[in-house]
């Protein structure tokens, strides 16, 4: 069981020179994440998403609250919460079985079994015949997929996704959403996924949560009961686009709020 | 010629010794038209006579051993100690807060100025000519490496954190590998400093070695010998080079790719 429960948390950042004010990136954000939950968070930029998404990982403190993890209380980054960040942070000096290994390795686990489940993770994001590849060989989507291989080989109890298509073109994007969905279709994990994409928010989530303009609060959740497996031909289903002009006005008011 | 495209192998070293063809021929015109008198500039051809001479007859095989050995000790003395203090500047930023002022007021004292001091301190054999290589390379070393291991990939350290590695994991596994290639760059420059100052060292109070050749030669007018002498430590130099950019190159094939 890994539930996710963050509990009043805010930021606020120190303003980084004397004269310059702090910056509230988060206002007390209040989220319950069940077991095996697979929740989009949407938002327009710069609302605090990525700061979200850092405090659960661990890599900021939060100002405010607590997060917890199956009732521990989150002090610092840790093997149990997999990310994917928006930018590409593959090891550029290890190849691609290495870069997957890497938490493995950090585990002491025997190179056998180290094997076993790369060559595992490898296949399941078609990434077969690269494994000798290095970062620098590879697109930007097949670095992606690494990325994700490489957070999943650890088997956290949650994955935490930073916008990670967000630099791919739409046809990949759309491959990788799919895959991605794939992938927890059969292994079950709760995911929390950022993005800005409307209808890569409601294609992969069961719950969609749609952040105010900064500073960032929960707007609204928006729950997505379309069953799975699912098919990107949902996309053009007219429950799929209801629900996409609903927080298309949602996520407008905000933008438009942003801008001020 | 385009912005910042590198260039064929063969055409690199093709350029690479046409500028040195040209140089010795500009050398030649000089010397052999009388424009510059003999006993100030000798010729390349007597440079190489004279050159064959110093290491047939003069022993100048044994200078230029006890030169290289001098260059290599004090630089290694220097990389033994500047790596690791440069690594924990790098990573942990109080160490550097205590140690920087004073390494970056030390790196401007010339280490030339040391000599007439060691002299006293430490006398005229070995350990003075180590003692200037040493203090020429540590303090500049162990900068560029602080400078380099700074400069590390925070998101990278993040990428590490969260796959579970603690502290010394990410120095081990994520800062070390990442700022090799750069930090066998600067070891590769440095060991260049070095040999700018021996032949300083050996200018004074040193009884072999190519700077000792220098000032003996000078009291004899042999300007041949002493321009036979400094393109020894040229090419000496540049083998070292060639060799230093070899090594870096295989160990770090990674850095390389684009
Ligand atoms: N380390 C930091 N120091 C100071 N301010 C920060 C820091 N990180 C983020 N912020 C501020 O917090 C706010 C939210 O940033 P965040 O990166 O969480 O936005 P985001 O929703 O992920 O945006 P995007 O969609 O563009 O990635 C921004 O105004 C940003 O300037
Ligand atoms: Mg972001």
């Amino acid at each position: 069981m890994s539930q996710l429960s963050i509990r009043d948390v805010s930021k606020i950042f120190p303003g980084h020179k004397r004269d310059t004010p702090p910056t509230q990136a988060l206002l007390p954000v209040r989220l319950e994440v069940a077991d095996n939950d697979f929740i989009t968070v949407l938002g327009p930029s710069g609302c605090g998403k990525s700061t979200l998404l850092r405090l659960v990982a661990g890599l900021e403190t939060p100002t405010t609250g607590e997060i917890r993890l199956d009732g521990t209380r989150i002090v610092g980054a840790g093997a149990d919460r997999g990310v994917v960040f928006q930018s590409y942070t593959l090891f550029p000096w290890l190849n691609v079985r290495q870069n997957i290994c890497f938490g493995l390795r950090e585990k002491g686990m025997k190179l056998s079994q180290q094997r076993e489940i790369s060559d595992r993770f490898i296949a399941q994001v078609g990434l077969r015949g690269f494994e000798d590849h290095f970062p620098k060989q590879l697109s930007g989507g097949m670095q992606q997929r690494v990325a994700i291989a490489r957070a999943l080989a650890n088997d956290p109890k949650i994955l935490l996704l930073d916008e990670p298509f967000g630099a791919l073109d739409n046809q990949t994007r759309v491959l990788m959403q799919e895959l991605l969905l794939g992938i927890w279709e059969q292994a079950q994990k709760t995911v929390m996924f950022i993005t800005h994409d409307i209808d890569e928010a409601i294609f992969m989530a069961s719950r969609v949560v749609v952040f105010s303009a900064r500073p960032g609060r929960i707007k609204a959740e928006v729950a997505v009961d379309f069953p799975h497996p699912r098919h990107y031909t949902i996309k053009t289903s007219p429950e799929f686009m209801a629900l996409k002009a609903r927080l298309t006005e949602e996520i407008r008011v905000e933008a438009i709020a942003a801008d001020h | 010629m385009k912005l910042l495209v590198p260039v064929r192998r063969e055409n690199r070293i093709v350029l690479g010794v046409a500028f040195f063809i040209a140089f010795v021929a500009l050398w030649f015109l000089v010397t052999w038209s009388g424009a510059v008198p003999k006993h100030f500039l000798a010729s390349p051809w007597q440079t190489l006579a004279s050159g064959w001479d110093l290491f047939a007859t003069q022993n100048f095989g044994h200078d230029v051993g006890m030169t290289i050995w001098r260059v290599v000790g004090g630089f290694l003395l220097a990389a033994v100690i500047a790596v690791p203090l440069g690594i924990a500047m790098g990573v942990y930023k109080p160490i550097e807060a205590f140690f920087e002022p004073f390494v970056s007021f030390a790196r401007y004292l010339p280490a030339s100025a040391f000599i007439p001091l060691l002299i006293l301190w430490v006398g005229i054999g070995e350990a003075q000519k180590l003692t200037v290589i040493f203090i020429g390379c540590f303090f500049q070393l162990t900068l560029m490496i602080t400078m380099i291991v700074s400069g590390t990939r925070r998101d990278l350290v993040e990428a590490a954190y969260t796959l579970g590695c603690k502290d010394t994991g990410v120095i081990r596994r994520v800062v070390l590998p990442g700022a090799a290639p750069d930090i066998a760059e600067a070891l590769r420059q440095v060991l260049g400093l070095g040999w700018t100052y021996i032949i300083v060292a050996e200018l004074i109070g040193a009884s072999s070695g190519i700077g000792h050749m220098i000032t003996d030669s000078q009291a004899l007018m042999a300007t041949d010998h002493i321009i036979a002498g400094i393109v020894v430590i040229g090419l000496v130099g540049l083998l070292s080079d060639l060799l230093f950019k070899k090594v870096n190159q295989q160990l770090f094939s990674w850095s390389l790719l684009r």
